[in-house]
């Protein structure tokens, strides 16, 4: 049976849809059948960074409104086999999002794939609502910065009490920090929230730190996940991230100066 | 003849509710006002003595519990008290209260419970308590329904509200931003950490076992006597019965650490906890 990730974080421009992105190719690579899907109806992103936006025909809503059977509507990445790609709608809003037409697309997904990745709006309406409801493990993204860390806060919540999970009774959706656009040295000198002082916010697990990175504009603009820029230090970063979720033990790289106090509190210093 | 007083004879004064204004300016009877205000009755005669005079008492009546509406039994047992004290029930008015029937809802009889008990010498002079429905057929039976008294239903909520004490409301994940947690007549125990943006509210104590960087208000009801407890004091608002502080009002040096926040006549009190 297929897990269903959301990738989500209240706040936009944060690096939902570049983590979504990266995620989902790096869960491919490594030889799992996944799908990533757009919940940004109308204001479509996913196929941009993934680069496939020439060849969407037809998308997520058609495939509610059984316009269109799914296969029609999947599209398959070039570049990494095992990975297919959902568009979003760009025509619609979200109210074109029903809890019964996303529950069917899921578990028809979840038959033939062993990783779906739900990229969600910002926000808290509607689209975030929808692509959270059936997950079982979320990732969410924050900047370290004050806003960012409490619109994280407030879609934990939502996790928490208004997740399929949650109001039926199910174990809780498992959750994940990203910490994207992190710079180790402006962290250091008070310009930026540490890791530390995310995680002390936050109080769940970390899995990944993402560098602030030139790389990420750079890949985005040319629509490659930035996992599959070899040399960049967010590509390698989102490797780490995507390892460490598969189950491996990795240190956290590109903390630097925080480093060591963040491994002193992971293994239980005071 | 002095005016206002000298062209209405005394002997008129009686009929007329003016003359009777008069006689009291000129002080004559005083008691005979103070009986038109008590019934405003147009046979205001000096002479005559007032037919009727109302006016509320209290009396000491016997009530009688009624269990079950059996009228065997009841006759049974009736007889017997009498017989252990005859001249008690000698023309002894009694309530008749329903509120202790084991079967609420069973119909009573009040024609048949009525004459059985005046044969016995009882007067029931009324009910009290019971269903809608019985208080109307007892209405039927010429029985009026008494209130409850005050003494009763004072008495009794004590008595209520001891078996059920207040629950506390435990939250053991942490309280995310938005979220709003409410725990209603008891105390709000959380033990995670309070997140800026939330709320923790409670009509008794709030008692959280992390850092406080929401809101957090006791005694929401007025409760004065609520207190808050956190082991880190980073709050944006703290609440005890209406009196509040915000973020900017607490004292740097309480900031990041254990307190409990109590009232003192109308201020608000942080204390840290010793370790």
């Amino acid at each position: 049976m297929a897990t269903v990730i959301v990738v989500t974080s209240g706040k936009g421009g944060v690096g939902k849809t570049t983590t979504s992105a990266s995620f989902a190719t790096g869960l491919a690579q490594r030889g799992y059948r996944t799908v990533v899907i757009d919940f940004d109806v109308g204001l479509r992103n996913l196929d941009l960074i993934m680069g496939c936006e020439r060849r969407v025909v037809y998308d997520f809503v058609n495939v509610i409104n059984s316009e269109a059977n799914l296969n029609q509507a999947l599209i398959r990445d070039k570049r990494v086999d095992n990975l297919y790609i959902l568009p979003a709608s760009q025509t619609r809003d979200k109210e074109a999002l029903t809890k019964e037409g996303v529950e069917k697309i899921l578990n028809e997904l979840k038959q033939s794939f062993d990783y779906v990745v739900c990229d969600s709006p910002a926000g808290i309406e509607r689209g975030a609502l929808m692509a959270l409801y059936f997950a079982d493990e979320a990732l969410v993204v924050t900047n370290p910065e004050v806003s960012s860390v409490r619109d994280s806060d407030r879609i934990l919540g939502i996790l928490a009490s208004r997740s399929r999970r949650a109001e039926q009774g199910d174990p809780p959706v498992k959750e994940h920090l990203v910490l994207a656009r992190y710079a180790p040295d402006r962290a250091h000198r008070g310009d930026m929230l540490t890791v530390e002082d995310v995680l002390e916010i936050l109080g769940i697990p970390l899995l990944g730190v993402i560098p602030e990175s030139p790389a990420v504009l750079q890949s985005s603009n040319a629509g490659v996940p930035v996992i599959l820029e070899d040399g960049s230090d967010a590509g390698a970063a989102y490797g780490d991230l995507v390892e460490r979720f598969l189950g491996k033990d990795l240190p956290h790289r590109f903390t630097m100066s925080q480093k060591k106090g963040f491994l002193k509190r992971l293994f239980g210093g005071s | 003849m002095e005016p206002g007083q000298g062209r209405l004879s005394h002997e008129h004064v009686p009929r007329r509710g003016l003359a009777c204004r008069i006689t009291l300016k000129t002080s004559v009877q005083p008691e005979v006002f103070h009986a038109v205000m008590l019934l405003r009755s147009p046979h205001l005669a000096s002479e005559d003595p007032l037919p009727f005079e109302l006016k509320g008492s209290l009396f000491t009546l016997t009530v009688l519990h009624l269990f079950k509406p059996d009228r065997t039994a009841i006759e049974r047992y009736l007889a017997e008290k009498i017989k252990q004290a005859p001249s008690f029930f000698n023309n002894t008015p009694v309530v008749i209260d329903l509120e202790g029937m084991a079967e609420p809802r069973d119909g009573v009889d009040f024609k048949g419970l009525y004459d059985l008990l005046r044969g016995h010498g009882m007067i029931p002079v009324g009910i009290r308590n019971g269903s809608p429905k019985q208080q109307a057929s007892a209405r039927l039976a010429g029985l009026p329904v008494l209130p409850e008294s005050r003494a009763a239903s004072a008495a009794k909520k004590p008595e209520r509200a001891e078996p059920t004490p207040a629950r506390s409301r435990l939250v053991n994940h942490p309280v995310r931003s938005g979220q709003q947690i409410y725990a209603p007549d008891g105390d709000l125990i959380v033990l995670g950490a309070v997140s800026a943006g939330a709320e923790v509210i409670a009509d008794g104590n709030v008692h959280i076992y992390g850092v406080l960087r929401g809101r957090a208000l006791a005694g929401v009801k007025g409760d004065l006597e609520t207190r808050i407890f956190c082991q880190s004091l980073e709050a944006e608002l703290i609440s005890i019965a209406g009196h509040y502080r915000i973020s900017e009002q607490l004292e740097p040096t309480d900031r990041g650490k254990a307190v409990q926040v109590r009232l003192v006549e109308d201020r608000l009190i942080i204390e840290q906890l010793t370790r």
